[in-house]
């Protein structure tokens, strides 16, 4: 039973931080219908800001989100407007651009950084406490519990703000159905840029609380996205609420295979479980059916 | 009067693209002289006036089939003398992987382009392939030669009937969801490729048979020639989807699918059909690749960046053309791998910037803008004569479907 609740709890609280940089990948497929590749290179890139502040500014990881979170919500506004332009095959080319995007920045970086793998430092990445009850005593590092916490509160906010602001309230109706937003008088533009703004910023505070348990290159940004796509698929793209739960299902998966079998095999059996769950259900655990749209 | 219309078209068009070329050589020349002198060059120039040419041919030659099929016999022509024109190695190599990108994002074109599926995890049958051909040579002891590239068929199918089972799950789901359940299948294909040691070696990967025999320049005329039977075949198959029924059912499917389906198309067996020609062709470019490379390793075989330079490619000339992936291909292909060798520090951050401003300045790909607008030219031109009707000169010939070229 050891290895098991092992698994369980990492997948638990790694999960967390993977719900923060999906949540931001499908609230932007929702308002915008854009399927954003590039999340993950922007992952990375709010790891590196992070990295740089407390390298030569010498500030904490967590008081430093408070600089970078605003500088990535600029950012992706910024990366927003490239999208107004284009009318027709809007995912498709979405899937391109930002796939451009992402080659920037990881170009960028590689320029900058050179190819080391580095990670995140600060006192709760070395220091760990001993769970008991476990026979070989499992340490955690503080890092997975600060990095759950600081999803559970981001996230939380998100839901405040979505759910219970007048804000949310055009969000949610941008989803539903765009053209009737506009209708009502919803700017859906301005709606759509804060959104990929706050994706963005959620993507830059995953990166902290990633790069501070993973050691990281620009190089990462690939294994990333690809476990985030997964993620909001196996949710239903577009659900907030189905990607944090496949964010935590998908990591407890993993890291319970990591625990009882081997490490190469978590990942692998992660996607086969995807692909079975597509045949049974195509539209994601919590997604709206697919068929006919106006 | 009509066959010297025909040929007052054909010497424009040679005038045109000789006057094109002598121009992209001239800036060329002056804007990088240095690289221009010492021949790195040579692939990117050479590329980009084959390029100019297939689009500036396309939009003179419009509708005309006759004068579209000298074209093709004028290209194939260059291609199969390439090797004997420039038989420097680094450029036949170059030639290589260009034709074999033009090969893949044909046989994907397939599906994307006509059905509108964008799979972005086709390369998983490129590595599929690859993997074939490097275990049929190691369990059948296939020594080096000739031989060998009989046996790129075999790997190609192999990947195709894989592709049967994996294709009828990803087509179960639409559009966006399907985009993602193709990039899930490339990387279970990319993971079980390094986890299944004993029978792919995992990470050490696999060695395939080195043909000594053949030295020097020489090494790259086989694979060159065989990637350039590959492409013809996607071609003709591209051609044969394009004017067929079935093709038009593809483009129902592509344009309303629910209503296709009403409409009597049988949308589930031809999306699968589709599914299992892209695959078999990016298969069978993938047993070639190995051979050519001598090695396969999960990571090279299955490399993610492959997928999206062939939609890249693909949207650049032009999705739901023939001569659309050629072009994309051309274009991007010997500039990637110039970039990548004369500016390795600076090569992703020009090349992703580069393919941000083509695909915000011509969305629709080069082929599909520049044919819409010269058809928009000709029926202002035409429109101010007075004998010709407007409406009837821009409508397109019957028969066949209006904005796909």
């Amino acid at each position: 039973m050891g290895p098991v609740l092992e698994g369980i709890i990492l997948g638990v609280l790694t999960g967390g931080v993977y719900a923060l940089m999906s949540s931001g990948l499908t609230l932007v497929f929702g308002v915008m219908n854009i399927i954003n590749v590039g999340q993950g290179a922007l992952v990375i890139l709010g790891a590196y800001l992070s990295f740089v502040l407390e390298q030569r500014l010498h500030i904490d990881l967590f008081p430093g989100l408070l600089i970078t979170m605003p500088v990535m919500f600029l950012f992706g506004w910024l990366i927003s407007f490239v999208f107004r332009p284009i009318k027709r095959d809007l995912m498709m080319l979405s899937v391109l651009i930002t796939f451009g995007i992402a080659l920037i920045i990881e170009g960028a970086l590689n320029l900058i950084f050179s190819a080391n793998i580095v990670s995140l430092q600060g006192w709760y990445v070395t220091a760990s406490i001993p769970l008991p009850g476990f026979s070989p005593t499992f340490y955690l590092s503080y890092i997975y519990v600060f990095g759950f916490l600081l999803a559970v509160v981001l996230l939380t906010g998100l839901y405040i703000l979505v759910y219970r602001t007048d804000f949310g309230r055009s969000l949610r109706a941008s989803m539903e159905n765009r053209t009737a937003a506009e209708l009502v008088g919803i700017n859906v533009e301005r709606v759509s840029s804060i959104t990929f703004g706050i994706g963005v910023a959620l993507a830059a505070a995953g990166g902290m609380a990633f790069g501070a348990t993973n050691g990281f290159d620009a190089n990462s940004a690939y294994d990333l996205i690809s476990r985030l796509l997964a993620i909001i698929v196996f949710g239903g793209m577009g659900s907030l609420s189905g990607a944090l739960i496949a964010s935590v299902g998908m990591l407890v998966i993993e890291d319970v295979v990591a625990q009882v079998w081997q490490q190469n095999w978590a990942t692998t059996v992660f996607f086969i479980l995807l692909v079975v769950i597509m045949v049974l259900r195509p539209q994601g655990l919590l997604g709206q059916k697919e068929g006919r749209q106006q | 009067m009509k066959f010297f219309k025909a040929f007052g078209l054909l010497a424009l068009l040679i005038l045109v693209i000789l006057f094109s070329s002598g121009l992209l050589l001239l800036v060329l020349a002056l804007a990088f002289p240095q690289a221009f002198a010492s021949g790195e060059l040579t692939p990117v120039v050479i590329s980009l006036i084959v390029a100019v040419t297939v689009v500036g041919w396309n939009l003179l030659a419009g509708e005309n089939g006759s004068i579209k099929g000298v074209g093709l016999l004028i290209l194939l022509a260059f291609a199969a003398a390439f090797p004997l024109l420039f038989p420097n190695g680094e450029v036949t190599s170059i030639a290589f992987f260009t034709l074999m990108f033009a090969a893949m994002v044909t046989g994907w074109n397939l599906l994307a382009g006509y059905s509108g599926y964008l799979s972005l995890g086709h390369v998983v049958y490129f590595g599929l392939g690859a993997y074939a051909l490097a275990l049929i040579c190691e369990h059948w002891n296939v020594p080096a030669g000739y031989g060998i590239f009989l046996l790129v068929p075999v790997a190609g199918l192999i990947a195709a009937v894989i592709a049967i089972p994996a294709g009828w799950v990803a087509l179960r789901v639409r559009r966006h969801a399907f985009i993602i359940v193709t990039i899930a299948m490339f990387f279970i294909g990319q993971l079980l490729a390094e986890n299944l040691t004993n029978v792919t070696n995992g990470t050490t990967g696999l060695d395939l048979p080195f043909p000594l025999a053949w030295g020097g320049d020489f090494f790259n005329t086989p694979f060159y020639y065989a990637i350039l039977l590959l492409l013809l075949l996607a071609i003709a198959l591209s051609w044969w989807v394009r004017h067929s029924k079935y093709g038009l059912g593809l483009l129902a499917i592509r344009d309303d699918e629910d209503r296709a389906r009403g409409l009597g198309v049988k949308t589930e067996i031809s999306k699968l059909t589709a599914y299992v020609l892209a695959a078999l062709i990016i298969g069978m470019a993938g047993a070639i690749w190995s051979y050519f490379i001598g090695a396969v390793y999960p990571m090279s075989a299955f490399d993610p960046t492959f997928d999206v330079t062939i939609a890249l490619m693909g949207f650049l000339g032009g999705i739901g053309t023939i001569s659309g992936p050629i072009v994309g291909a051309l274009l991007l292909e010997p500039l990637r791998q110039t970039l990548a060798a004369n500016a390795p520090d600076w090569y992703l951050v020009i090349y992703g910037g580069l393919l941000l401003l083509v695909l915000l300045l011509l969305p629709r790909g080069i082929l599909p803008t520049l044919q819409e607008r010269w058809q928009k030219y000709r029926a202002l031109r035409q429109s101010e004569r007075p004998s010709d009707d407007i409406v009837i000169s821009s409508l397109p010939e019957q028969g066949k479907p209006a904005n796909i070229t």
